[in-house]
């Protein structure tokens, strides 16, 4: 059974995110990790990308598949997780543990859209 | 909408936890422990596959040789008894109604091995063109499972685990075995790169074969993902990719199977005008030269211009590179020509290479006319 994070918010497309301030970084769930299978290439957006909310702003690939990425929230990239993109095989090994990108936030009210994790968690059934 | 099929090793793959998907009309195994795991079992030792859902079709008669050579791309008449031939039948075009196994049991006996998407179309086809030759077809699909056990150490394994001596074996050569009253007919084929075999075997024999395989610990089983991540880095053709019926065997860049000094087959007057300079598109390598992974049906470009589309691709598991086949416009086709391959919002830059994205690891001395 896949694991789902209390305290976080989770978009219908298995997106987290975990809001830090006036920021927010995004990551994918247990749920779509297991999914995918082995991921083997995350293709993510450079610092400076500006963010819209449900679309798309990058890609998980495993071996067979790729699966585009999209925004839980709005904004512009101020970091993204280098480590991730040397071993993306950690999104199976700790999908809320790894973060991969953080967002400077352009509108926090967006936040009411998502799902809780008891929301997401009939999502992810 | 159609019920899938099941082999009749459907039930052993449940019990393992296979991911199982349709594939062609069947259920069949994706993986077990992992695509990745699974093609470097059939790389370093040793992994067994249920291709059960593969088409065999029996061909007898006195015009046996005469038929075969005129349906298929190839030359199966002058080759020994026991020999096993890859090729294709074609459309009078040229483009590819299939691409199959031919096995010479003798002059008047044939046994064809094709594809399980195509078995239906096969078999129809196969039948239409016996005009004016003496020859009866059958289809046997339904009567053979098939297990394909592949790798280096496959055939000090299968003496160990099942007593079934194959050293004999060159590659693309088979012959029958009689193992626990069962008649195993068993080739040194395989569609992975690596050395191996193919046991084709009535359902009870495949179901005895795969539970000692299973059992002895020594053969991960391996799912239709890590097949086709296999036989993609030996640049072997998959149906519906490289090959197709809007693709000529030569724009597949597969000429060496295709015997254009044989008097006549079906396809031949097309492949000889484009052997002549008709050729105007052609299935080459591409490798990125950035991290990505290009995958089938990705537009391929040459500046500004769209120049053709990759039709297998992957991160090479083997190669560690992102690498491709991709059917591309002929100027371009030159090994070392810059392309770039279009992968969501960008245009990743690469170059035309050999399709060789693994080098073939097959028993030494095999024929090298088959390879």
């Amino acid at each position: 059974m896949n694991k789902v994070l209390e305290g976080i918010l989770y978009a219908p497309t298995h997106e987290w995110t975990r809001i830090e301030g006036d920021a927010a970084v995004f990551g994918i769930t247990e749920f779509a990790a297991s999914q995918l299978g082995t991921i083997v290439f995350v293709d993510l957006p450079a610092v400076g990308a500006k963010l819209v909310q449900g679309k798309e702003f990058g890609a998980v690939e495993s071996v067979k598949a790729a699966s585009d990425l999209f925004a839980p929230l709005s904004g512009t990239v101020i970091a993204v997780n280098e480590d991730l993109v040397g071993d993306p095989e950690g999104i199976n090994k700790d999908a809320f543990g790894a973060w991969m990108i953080r967002v400077k936030l352009a509108n926090p009210a967006e936040q009411k859209t998502l799902l809780s994790a008891a929301q997401y968690r009939t999502v992810s059934k | 909408m159609d019920e899938f099929r099941k082999t009749c090793l459907y039930d052993k793959h449940a019990a393992l936890g296979a991911k199982i998907e349709p594939f062609a009309g069947w259920l069949m195994p994706i993986e077990y422990t992992g695509i990745i795991a699974e093609h470097q079992a059939v790389r370093t030792k040793s992994g067994m596959f249920d291709v059960s859902h593969m088409g065999e079709v029996l061909v007898k008669g006195p015009d046996a040789l005469r038929y075969i050579d005129y349906l298929t791309t190839n030359e199966i008449s002058s080759k020994p008894d026991g020999k096993v031939v890859y090729g294709m039948m074609l459309y009078p075009n040229g483009t590819v109604v299939d691409d199959l196994l031919t096995y010479k049991v003798s002059p008047t006996e044939l046994f064809l091995v094709v594809n399980a998407s195509n078995i239906a179309k096969d078999y129809a086809w196969i039948v239409e063109q016996t005009d004016g030759f003496d020859v009866v077809v059958r289809n046997l699909s339904d009567d053979f499972g098939e297990i394909a056990v592949q790798g280096p150490a496959t055939e000090d394994l299968l003496r160990r685990i099942m007593g079934i001596e194959l050293g004999d074996l060159e590659a693309f050569t088979f012959k029958h075995v009689w193992w626990h009253d069962h008649d195993l007919l068993v080739s040194r084929t395989g569609y992975t790169g690596e050395d191996g075999f193919e046991i084709y075997a009535d359902f009870l024999a495949t179901n005895e074969i795969w539970d000692i395989l299973l059992a002895s610990g020594e053969i991960l089983p391996c799912g239709l993902g890590a097949r086709d991540t296999l036989r993609f880095e030996a640049a072997l053709p998959l149906y519906g990719h490289e090959i197709s019926d809007e693709i000529t065997a030569l724009e597949a860049g597969l000429g060496f199977f295709v015997k254009l000094e044989k008097p006549d087959f079906i396809g031949k007057a097309v492949l000889v005008r484009q052997k002549a300079g008709e050729l105007t598109r052609k299935v080459v390598g591409i490798e990125l030269t950035e991290k990505a992974v290009p995958r089938a049906h990705y537009d391929v470009y040459a500046g500004e211009t769209k120049i053709g589309y990759v039709t297998t691709g992957y991160l090479s598991i083997s190669a560690g590179k992102p690498v491709a086949m991709a059917m591309i416009d002929i100027a371009h086709a030159q090994p070392g020509t810059p392309i770039s391959v279009q992968i969501r919002t960008r245009k990743v830059p690469g170059f035309v290479r050999d399709k060789k994205f693994y080098k073939k690891n097959y028993k030494p001395k095999g024929d090298k006319a088959n390879e």
